[in-house]
């Protein structure tokens, strides 16, 4: 898997400058600027409806901003080097695993023998290979996520968005699946949406609460020791009170925060 | 696993066979019981007399009617999945399609039946015209509701990865519409059979409308319950075949218990 690590190599940082965004007159950012690092697992917190998926499609562009500007540190447009994993799992019921997993190379119609076996290594790599030949409707919802992850990787792209991808899972398979992603993900640029505090501290280099006031602030906070971290790190456990004291002053007093 | 497989098949068989020697053999004593005239009401036996001392007038006649419900249910089907397609690629086109659709499902078959035996004559153009008719609806209404409900997560990832809106369609809208778009075939396929008849009985000169509007002018009771037997187990018959061609189309479907 030369060409993958060709492209790890070079997984680029994100820098978000002044970016405004109105969804039908609702503003979602305003003058938000923040910037991700490359190479870095970075955890996106906030409470519901302040923009953390927003913020995954202004960087994949398929959101356009109304002012400021989202780019990629190596200079490079974002577009086309970003693959998403979202909450839901979206296997096509009809293909099965290893075509899943094929499927943006099925959908721009790019599939090849040399595809099938770069599917059968990913999937291999997050376990599944005895699967390959099942429809997902025989798998769990781990291993289902689990194909998802693999599907992600297939795309070969250096910077991966993640919308809750975990969140649906039970407690222990979530855990699984994040030492999963750590060790698969760990040359590439990843952002992940969460809700959840724990999943952030477990596994981010970094972690950036979004706050609901306007104009946009944010709080971030930086983790030195390497995901993914057991729930009883010294770190976790130190910042964990830090982290939900960000989340939640935000209702109570809107307008204070940094 | 294909022995297991006839085995449910022939148990399947079982109850539709009992149910038949049941109907049967009841019409048989109700005839018996109440004597009434075989011009009346036939016993089974006279139809089946029927049926047998002129087996190639019905199978010719049944063949002509098979070839105009399968010619119409293909074309019907064709015709309803396209304009379904267009209904979804092309937002503006609903406004004004829909309600001709649904005036064309409002008026009666039967009105028509005479004009398109005017316009297309007494062959077999205008049963499949017919067939066609009553069935597009149903396929059109069916295949639009699928191709319009595919999951959002499967569309929004597609986006994600630079799918082509044809390659969606494709790839993804048309396979998740595939169990409405095969509902609509079934109704489609059990309601075709109305449409050819009906265009048989308005004027033909071939074909089981035929030979029941002769039978019947003729007071040939018999006849016309063997012709319409002919036409339950052509109906029968397609309907199974169609049913169980689409559950392999349908493979991922794990509850197949739509088969006959």
């Amino acid at each position: 898997m030369s060409r993958t690590d060709d492209i790890n190599l070079s997984s680029p940082g994100i820098v978000i400058d002044k970016a405004s965004l109105h969804l039908q007159a609702h503003p979602v950012f305003e003058d938000l600027s923040l910037s991700f690092p490359g190479l870095q697992c970075h955890c996106v917190l906030g409470r519901s409806g302040v923009g953390k998926s927003s913020l995954l499609n202004i960087i994949s562009g398929s959101t356009t901003l109304q002012s400021g500007s989202v780019n990629a540190s190596n200079g490079k447009s974002l577009s086309g080097q970003t693959a998403y994993m979202f909450q839901d799992d979206g296997l096509l019921p009809w293909l099965n695993v290893v075509d899943n997993v094929q499927l943006g190379l099925r959908l721009r119609g790019e599939t090849n023998r040399n595809s099938f076996d770069r599917a059968m290594d990913l999937l291999s790599a997050v376990t599944l290979t005895p699967w390959a030949q099942h429809l997902p409707a025989s798998l769990s919802g781990g291993m289902r996520q689990r194909v998802a992850l693999a599907r992600t990787l297939m795309e070969d792209k250096a910077i991966i968005l993640m919308d809750e991808p975990f969140s649906r899972l039970d407690a222990i398979t979530r855990d699984e699946l994040q030492e999963l992603a750590c060790k698969l993900l760990h040359k590439r640029t990843v952002i992940m949406v969460t809700h959840d505090p724990a999943e952030a501290l477990r596994i981010g280099h970094t972690i950036t609460v979004l706050h609901t006031a306007r104009p946009s602030t944010t709080s971030t906070f930086t983790l030195s020791s390497q995901p993914a971290r057991a729930h009883t790190n010294d770190e976790v456990l130190a910042l964990t009170p830090a982290i939900w004291k960000a989340l939640s002053k935000d209702k109570a007093h809107p307008t204070e925060c940094l | 696993m294909t022995s297991t497989k006839s085995n449910q098949r022939l148990s399947a068989a079982i109850p539709i066979l009992m149910v038949a020697v049941g109907i049967i053999f009841g019409w048989h004593i109700l005839i018996a019981v109440t004597g009434v005239p075989a011009f009346i009401f036939p016993a089974p036996l006279d139809v089946i007399g029927s049926l047998v001392s002129k087996p190639n007038y019905f199978l010719s006649h049944t063949a002509t009617t098979a070839i105009e419900i399968v010619v119409g249910l293909i074309l019907g089907c064709l015709l309803g999945i396209g304009s379904a397609l267009i209904l979804l690629c092309f937002k503006n086109s609903r406004r004004w399609v829909l309600p001709l659709m649904v005036i064309s499902q409002s008026i009666p078959v039967f009105a028509l039946a005479p004009l398109l035996t005017l316009w297309l004559g007494y062959g077999m153009s205008s049963k499949i015209a017919m067939a066609v008719l009553i069935i597009y609806f149903p396929v059109v209404a069916a295949s639009f509701d699928g191709l319009r409900r595919t999951p959002d997560a499967m569309v929004k990832l597609a986006n994600s990865m630079q799918a082509s809106p044809l390659s969606i369609i494709w790839h993804i809208r048309f396979p998740s519409a595939a169990s409405s778009i095969a509902s609509g075939i079934r109704v489609a396929t059990s309601v075709a059979p109305i449409g050819a008849v009906i265009g048989e009985w308005v004027g033909s000169s071939r074909g089981l409308g035929f030979v029941m509007l002769n039978a019947n002018g003729r007071m040939q009771t018999d006849e016309m319950f063997a012709a319409l037997l002919c036409l339950c187990v052509l109906a029968v018959a397609l309907y199974w075949l169609v049913s169980s061609t689409l559950e392999k189309f349908l493979y991922w479907q794990t509850d197949s218990s739509v088969s006959l």
